[in-house]
């Protein structure tokens, strides 16, 4: 293991290994540490200016609740669900099927094909967005939830056939060669012998997909025009004009835009990491 | 070859199953991610030589849009500091290796903080951008804050009233051309710090031990021992973090937007940035001056990914 185990070392550098862990840890997170502690504070902390020092009253709850009375917080938070839950399904079936498409059968165009999506993947989105933008216009799909779905689900596909692809890759072969000797039909070798391998790839895949996506603010800048089909980031955005020097609101809505991510990753923290590492790393 | 069945009794779907197939596991994805990425590209791409609002007919002007470009000296600012993004982003790389090498200890709650220093990642780029806009702030944020405790002193006068008095007013980060830029990629790297040392840690739990211990025996420590043992196995780790990070420095929008929007005038532009104030902008669409833009930062980014595709490219053969 390198560093050297702290075990194996000195007393001294031992505790002070103990001791400066949780510091830098606190500094690490000073910038959230402190916008949380805005969120609970009082108007009056606020304003008399005690914005770093310990709160004078907590309004926790109040706040919150001003939050989502006073602004259309609520829809701006179902908006990001009703966006990114289809397009976590939607992306992650596909690339499915396209990875299973690119890894298993021997054809001419399979790495050509595969190095297109992985290019795809990494373009610049403003090469995309007046067409796209366009395209929405003409179909009827701007300043919807549906407009948003599409694009993102056709857009995370690149990178999710990418993770897919080498996933599939490295399983047994010799499986699916069984199979196929067998007199297997090649629909039912995916869905009963490969799916359920790549149960791990899926998980890790959906909480990387929704943490994407969640925090999509350019496309919902680009694609969306009123309230009605605003995700929960460029809601932040349109709050921060409205509660304008109300640090708290402003704080406790960027709180609540980062809690669902936030929540994912906690939970699913294996796949999460196994996901961002594409595989590659292990 | 009695036994083989005649070609002619099996249909031709049964004969060709292997190479129908693919094209069938291949075809939604395909068509999906050929309408929204691979065509629009090329609409992009023939766009920029047109002036467009995007409601009258297109007039093709041929390369006017990049004549017009080269002359326009906001787009030399955007340039030079997506040059600047790239390079200072590149930080995040070893200090996210330096943040990993601290981190990678075995001692009681370890995952605990492993998670906690990654935290920043998962949140919005807009929320970052919102609490480092917030921090900057030379009135209300951290900076000023700090900044009045040394150079600042209440000052109370003959009638009683308390008014505060500075040798130095504190700096407005955001709002000076020098300093934006630099503040807001500081701000961008606190979440790319912990992704590349995310990367790094899983990596670390890769590196042969018996390689250590043979280094250990031949006298190597610290920076030597990290240099020609450890680092050597951490190629793939490394080459993720950079191909992550320079797609972050290209892409680079959200910060920006929500910190500055480009200003104070203009100098905190990138390309990326100045292609969507440019198409949309509220004195009308400039459809084909902004695909000319973002044709160029195409092209930019198009050089890494050729790199990186040609790495696969090399790992594949291999494999």
């Amino acid at each position: 293991m390198f560093p050297t185990p702290i075990q194996r070392t000195s007393a001294p550098s031992r505790i002070g290994y103990q001791v400066f862990l949780p510091v830098a840890m606190i500094i690490w997170l000073l910038p959230l540490i402190a916008i949380f502690m805005t969120s609970v504070r009082g108007l009056k902390d606020i304003n008399s200016g005690n914005i770093f020092g310990w709160p004078t009253e907590f309004k926790l709850i109040e706040n919150y609740i001003a939050v989502f009375e006073a602004s259309p917080a609520l829809m701006y938070l179902m908006n990001s669900f009703y966006i990114t839950i289809p397009t976590v399904i939607v992306a992650v079936s596909l690339a499915c099927l396209a990875g299973y498409g690119l890894s298993i059968y021997r054809f001419r165009l399979a790495l050509p094909l595969f190095f297109l999506f992985v290019a795809g993947n990494f373009v610049p989105f403003q090469i995309l967005m007046v067409p796209v933008r366009d395209f929405s216009v003409r179909t009827g799909l701007y300043d919807t939830i549906q407009g948003q779905v599409l694009f993102h689900a056709a857009f995370q596909t690149g990178f999710c056939t990418l993770f897919m692809r080498n996933f599939i890759k490295a399983l047994p072969q010799e499986l699916i060669e069984a199979a196929r000797v067998e007199g297997v039909s090649e629909l039912k070798i995916f869905w009963y012998v490969v799916i359920p391998l790549m149960r791990p790839a899926i998980a890790a895949l959906a909480v990387l997909i929704f943490t994407f996506v969640w925090n999509d603010f350019f496309w919902a800048t680009v694609l969306t025009q009123g309230e009605t089909a605003k995700p929960i980031t460029a809601g932040v955005r349109a709050l921060n004009g409205q509660f304008v020097a109300n640090w708290h609101l402003v704080s406790a809505a960027s709180l609540l835009a980062a809690v669902p991510p936030v929540a994912m990753f906690f939970l699913m923290q294996r796949h999460f990491i196994a996901g961002l590492t594409l595989g590659a790393v292990k | 070859m009695a036994y083989a069945d005649p070609p002619s009794r099996k249909s031709w779907i049964a004969r060709n199953r292997l190479s129908i197939a693919p094209w069938l596991f291949l075809s939604p994805a395909l068509i999906f991610f050929a309408i929204y990425v691979v065509i629009p590209i090329f609409q992009s791409l023939s766009i920029s030589l047109y002036e467009w609002n995007g409601l009258s007919d297109a007039v093709y002007v041929g390369f006017r849009n990049y004549v017009d470009l080269w002359d326009d000296p906001k787009f030399w600012i955007s340039l030079k500091n997506n040059v600047i993004w790239l390079v200072l982003y590149m930080l995040a790389v070893p200090l996210g290796l330096a943040v990993a090498l601290f981190l990678n200890q075995t001692v009681p709650g370890m995952r605990f903080y492993k998670s906690m220093f990654f935290f920043p990642f998962v949140i919005s780029q807009v929320v970052v951008g919102l609490i480092f806009g917030w921090f900057y702030n030379p009135d209300f944020g951290i900076v000023g804050a700090i900044w009045k405790s040394i150079y600042c002193e209440e000052v109370i006068n003959i009638v009683g009233n308390v008014s505060v008095r500075c040798s130095r007013t504190p700096p407005d980060i955001l709002g000076d051309p020098r300093f934006a830029t630099y503040g807001i990629i500081f701000a961008g790297l606190w979440p790319q710090v912990a992704y590349c040392m995310i990367l790094y840690l899983t990596g670390l739990n890769n590196v042969s031990s018996e390689q250590i211990e043979a280094g250990r025996l031949d006298g190597a420590k610290g920076w030597r021992m990290l240099r020609h043992v450890v680092l050597p196995q951490l190629w793939p780790a490394t080459f993720l973090a950079v191909v992550v990070t320079v797609i972050g420095a290209l892409r680079s929008f959200d910060m920006i937007a929500i910190m500055t929007q480009g200003g104070p005038f203009g100098s905190t532009n990138v390309l990326s940035y100045y292609m969507f104030e440019t198409a949309l902008s509220e004195y009308g669409f400039r459809y084909g001056y902004g695909s000319a833009i973002a044709t160029v930062l195409f092209f930019i980014m198009l050089i890494f990914i050729s790199f990186f595709l040609w790495q696969m490219y090399k790992e594949e053969r291999r494999g």
